[in-house]
């Protein structure tokens, strides 16, 4: 039953935010300049378009990123059990983080933590 | 004693005795809906003003005092203002998207909403994966953010999307370490259970040195999640303009900023919620006399001083440190941050083990 106000929170929050929308609609009367549907660049004609090759950077932390996200859900099963399973299980995440450090350092090795 | 959880089952009572069963159901959504709407709209008021006073107070200045009684009505005039303003939608944007685009920053900021426990029995839904939770639902809002940044057709919003995107992905390890380390110790992902587990003392108290440690990571964190200065990248006004909204403007660009004011509540939330105890009063081992005068202030004031006080901390370092650059921040995070919140994880389950803990 509980997950129905997940609908009505997002049902809430379409409403906020469309209503606010559709209310500056009714103030707003607004007028029409070519100029003013340009994009914002120091106030000169924009030149070339943003949508085109991009910093590699971005891409290999993304990579990495996804290694340890993955691995922090792992994880979020074994913290709630760690006390009930004792010791074997800090040896158990002790050989884990072990084994993720090496592929961590891998990664460091190879510069792709180094920011071009 | 005034408390909220006897509130809301006089209203469920009232109701299921009046109204036949899926008419006072109904009528609990109408009343979630239109509560939550209203804590949107207050927190945003509250919290543009609190920033803006806070700001003041550091500089040894005045800040906003000419509408209302000491200012305190300037973000409602702002928010009048800003309805006034026509949104305009660029040429060359991507319309479907950039129109999207707000709309996904605000349905994540309310779903977050869904799990935090504000009082003693006051919450949403009490579900039992509620931190995990979260840290899912507030992950998506990087979404919304390299959506409306890319489909802006500016290239400030692009270099300002992709670097929050970048910051994001990187911090949400080191929140996502930090909780963990809080979690072994209650050994549950129920909000409304860690906040029981703090009956005879926050955790933040409990647990020695690393429950220290990781809350410092986890304010540095979150501080860097909620895009805020010093790691403030990717809306850098001094670079960037504006960051990915520099195109947004009127009531698309206040949701935006409404969206990030709420954001920096739900994270100051759950930092007080895992290591200060949430609702829970101020309680001291078995210290009878002195934990029931601590009962007797309501647990609503207790969650919303902690949470404000962890807000007026983040507040706090925008004044104080410098902006970072961007390898700086990224070298941060991976070079430091996660290292150490990993060390820092496997030394509290030495603790949570061992029962070193009070």
């Amino acid at each position: 039953m509980g997950a129905a106000y997940l609908l009505v929170l997002i049902a809430a929050a379409i409403a906020f935010s469309a209503g606010g929308i559709a209310i500056a609609k009714i103030f707003v009367k607004g007028s029409t300049n070519p100029q003013k549907g340009q994009a914002y660049e120091c106030g000169i004609p924009a030149v070339g378009s943003p949508w085109n090759q991009f910093n590699v950077g971005y891409y290999l932390f993304a990579l990495i990123f996804l290694i340890f996200d993955v691995e922090l859900v792992f994880m979020y099963p074994w913290a709630v059990v760690v006390k009930q399973v004792g010791i074997t299980a800090l040896f158990e995440i002790i050989v884990f983080f072990f084994i993720l450090f090496m592929g961590f350092l891998y990664a460091h090795k190879k510069g792709a933590l180094k920011w071009i | 004693m005034f408390s909220l959880e006897s509130l809301t089952t006089l209203v469920q009572d009232w109701l299921n005795k009046t109204f036949p069963p899926a008419i006072a159901l109904l009528f609990e959504f109408v009343i979630v809906g239109v509560l939550a709407i209203a804590l949107f709209a207050a927190l945003g008021l509250v919290l543009v003003i609190m920033e803006r006073k806070v700001a003041a107070w550091i500089q040894i200045r005045l800040g906003p005092n000419r509408v209302g009684p000491k200012g305190m009505f300037q973000s409602a005039a702002d928010t009048v203002k800003l309805i006034m303003k026509e949104g305009l939608t660029p040429d060359g944007a991507d319309k479907f998207l950039f129109n999207l685009a707000p709309f996904i920053v605000m349905m994540v900021a309310m779903l977050v909403l869904a799990p935090i426990g504000f009082a003693k029995g006051f919450h949403i839904w009490d579900i039992n994966i509620g931190v995990l939770y979260v840290s899912a639902i507030s992950s998506v809002s990087v979404i919304g953010i390299l959506m409306a940044g890319w489909s802006s057709n500016n290239k400030y919003s692009l270099l300002g999307a992709m670097r929050s995107g970048a910051q994001m992905v990187s911090y949400e390890l080191s929140v996502g370490l930090s909780v963990l380390s809080i979690i072994v110790l209650t050994g549950s992902l129920n909000i409304n259970d860690i906040v029981l587990s703090q009956q005879n003392g926050w955790w933040l108290f409990k647990a020695h040195i690393p429950a220290i440690i990781s809350f410092v990571i986890f304010i540095i964190a979150v501080t860097a999640e909620t895009n805020r200065a010093p790691f403030d990248l990717s809306e850098a006004e001094s670079e960037l303009t504006a960051g990915f909204h520099t195109e947004y403007s009127g009531m698309k660009f206040a949701l935006f900023f409404l969206a990030e004011y709420i954001n920096i509540f739900i994270v100051c939330a759950i930092g007080a919620t895992l290591f200060l105890g949430g609702w829970m009063p101020f309680h001291i081992g078995n210290w009878e006399s002195f934990n029931h005068v601590m009962d007797y202030i309501p647990t609503f004031l207790w969650f919303f001083g902690k949470t404000f006080f962890l807000i007026f901390l983040i507040m706090w370092f925008r004044w104080t440190f410098p902006r970072l650059r961007v390898d700086q921040l990224l070298n941060l995070e991976w070079k430091y941050l996660l290292p150490i919140s990993m060390v820092n994880l496997i030394m509290m389950t030495l603790v949570a083990i061992k029962g070193w803990h009070f």
